[in-house]
């Protein structure tokens, strides 16, 4: 049962097959027996999962059931749990007990879901390998050497492990799609602004958007269904009407003009990751897409601009953390600055303190004009590229990640580090939705393959994404743990 | 204001300490250090963005261009409790948070 889809448990439910207590218990268990292996959880919250699997039962018994009612999740712990500790993974918030749920939060309990637990990651969401976590690293269930990627590691190694259904997660500049290519799930990135972001830990608000990972596509449509839409209290939220994800989900892609973006084949891409994701590609044609070649010589500059803006924001958003208010605080300190500076000196790991400082640095007088700015106008260059290519096709086709899942401990070069995002930060630098699907295998570890659309296209990625992996068996895998 | 030439020698450590002290943040001796070495790299990473001609083009704010400064309407509705809002404080007195001495706080 624990590697069932939630369409697959959700009939199961329907049908009085199995119980929503059965189901949470069963994943509890699970959690409890393989998970000390994994880390994707940072706190487990079985009461709470009884209460709302009781609820849920309620509902499904009273005829009322709907998609996700009573089926568990995971949520990554950089969202906001009304009463459930939430500590984006740093010392600085290990005792925060939010007195609100986040939207996203809400949106799930009011669909019926039933949280198992909350999500390791990157500290701040900081990182590509989930190793900044203050708490534990993530071992990726392909290979427990191996890291999940990240930040959303704990939500893609959950998922992959059969540790939860599904798990919400978030995307700054590629933390679902890259963590969900590393592990073989799916990983949808929204448009900027289609999910509410209220009670979503701040990390670059230019960028951050929050979305699914789950087992298949269809399972990303029905979480999109319960969390996408407008939120009066997330004022960067986009105005339009609420859609069902699902539809038009199964027409396929005859027709569908594909664009392979050339930029992301050669140089810096492992030659087997760009041959496994051309046979993606002659997949997606052999379904009837028209595929042409072309080329986004801007985009390379995403993650330059990425290495700008985020810091940046990061360096602002960060600023709340004042030993004031909430979080750690520095106890004994003769006054405000040596408080303020001995409370975030402890609260923040290394990867945090890091990028404050170079956001602080970029922001500082006499850089801005050269450092956020420039990014900013070359922001609008790679969106008009984007926009540009969206005339004449109808999605962006290339590899999500430029390697398969990395050892721990082997990279320590920050630089080196930052290259693995450079096939996601694009589409969040544009502010498009990508979605990760799996696609293979390079010496036994998933590669993903990345589909790119206009804002707001999101059922033409699913449909895209939906018919690759119904013609394919890529995601009927699962690793042996 | 012209563009300074990126900086790619090793930082000196009143320039790590400069920015630390904007953003408050303590640092070991270890850690300014290994900042005075990274962060050059972390600066040359991003100095690409300056041979990209970027004459007359705007900046990029919000990526999508439908939303524009939202304003809710001023009417009252319910908030959290002061117990709520209190629930997290690392230190509080009555329905205060408790903060340490500000004035002579040693910024001079």
């Amino acid at each position: 049962m624990h590697y069932s889809s939630v369409r697959q448990m959700s009939d199961a439910l329907l049908a009085k097959d199995v119980s929503s207590a059965e189901l949470a218990d069963a994943h509890l268990a699970r959690i409890s027996a393989v998970d000390p292996r994994v880390g994707a959880y940072l706190a487990i919250t079985p009461e709470l999962a009884h209460e709302q699997a009781a609820a849920a039962q309620a509902q499904i018994d009273a005829g009322s059931g709907a998609a996700l009612t009573g089926v568990p999740m995971q949520i990554k712990d950089n969202m906001a749990t009304r009463g459930v500790t939430t500590t984006c993974a740093s010392l600085m918030l290990e005792n925060f007990v939010p007195p609100y749920d986040a939207t996203v939060t809400r949106a799930l309990a009011d669909a019926g879901a039933v949280l198992l637990g909350k999500g390791n990651m990157d500290e701040y969401a900081m990182g590509s390998s989930n190793e900044t976590s203050a708490y534990k690293p993530v071992h990726n269930p392909w290979d427990l050497e191996r890291v999940p990627g990240g930040s959303s590691g704990g939500p893609a190694a959950a998922v992959a492990a059969g540790l939860a259904p599904y798990a919400l997660g978030s995307d700054t500049g590629g933390s679902i799609r890259q963590p969900a290519s590393f592990c073989g799930v799916v990983g949808l990135k929204p448009t900027y602004g289609l999910v509410s972001r209220y009670g979503l830990i701040a990390f670059a608000s230019s960028l951050d958007q929050v979305g699914p990972l789950s087992r298949t596509v269809e399972d990303a449509a029905l979480v999109m269904n319960a969390i996408a839409g407008y939120d009066p209290l997330d004022s960067t939220s986009i105005p339009a009407d609420r859609v069902d994800y699902t539809q038009g989900l199964t027409e396929g892609v005859r027709g569908l003009r594909v664009g392979v973006v050339s930029e992301y084949f050669g140089e810096g891409i492992d030659p087997r990751i760009a041959e496994t994701t051309r046979t993606a590609i002659a997949e997606l044609e052999s379904l009837g897409a028209v595929v042409t070649d072309l080329s986004l010589p801007n985009s390379l500059a995403a993650l330059a601009v990425y290495y700008v803006l985020a810091p940046s924001e990061c360096s602002a958003n960060l600023a709340r953390y004042d030993g004031v208010k909430f979080g750690y605080s520095t106890p004994d300190a003769p006054n405000m600055m040596t408080a303020l500076e001995s409370t975030r000196e402890v609260g923040f790991g290394t990867e945090v303190k890091r990028r404050i400082m170079m956001g602080t640095y970029a922001l500082s007088a006499g850089y801005y004009d050269a450092y956020y700015k420039k990014a900013q106008q070359v922001r609008t260059l790679i969106r008009r590229e984007f926009d540009t290519a969206f005339a004449n096709v109808d999605v962006l086709v290339t590899p999500t990640t430029p390697t398969t899942a990395f050892k721990l401990g082997e990279i320590q070069d920050p630089v080196v580090m930052h290259a693995n995002d450079v096939c996601t930060v694009p589409a969040n630098i544009a502010g498009i939705p990508g979605i990760s699907v799996p696609c293979g295998f390079v010496g036994g570890l998933p590669v993903g393959l990345q589909l790119l659309g206009p804002h707001l296209s999101e059922r033409t990625l699913l449909r895209a994404a939906h018919a690759y992996e119904q013609a394919t068996d890529w995601h009927t895998t699962h690793p042996a743990i | 204001m012209t563009n300074p030439a990126p900086k790619t020698d090793r930082l000196t450590e009143n320039e790590v300490r400069r920015v630390a002290t904007l953003c408050r943040i303590g640092l070991t001796d270890e850690e300014v250090e290994r900042l005075r070495d990274e962060m050059p790299g972390l600066i040359a990473e991003v100095s690409v963005l300056q041979a990209i001609d970027t004459s007359n083009v705007e900046a990029t704010g919000h990526a999508v261009e439908e939303v524009h400064t939202v304003m809710r309407d001023d009417t009252p509705r319910p908030a959290m409790t002061v117990e709520e809002t209190l629930s997290n404080a690392p230190r509080r007195q009555d329905d205060y948070f408790r903060v340490p001495q500000v004035m002579d706080d040693g910024l001079g």
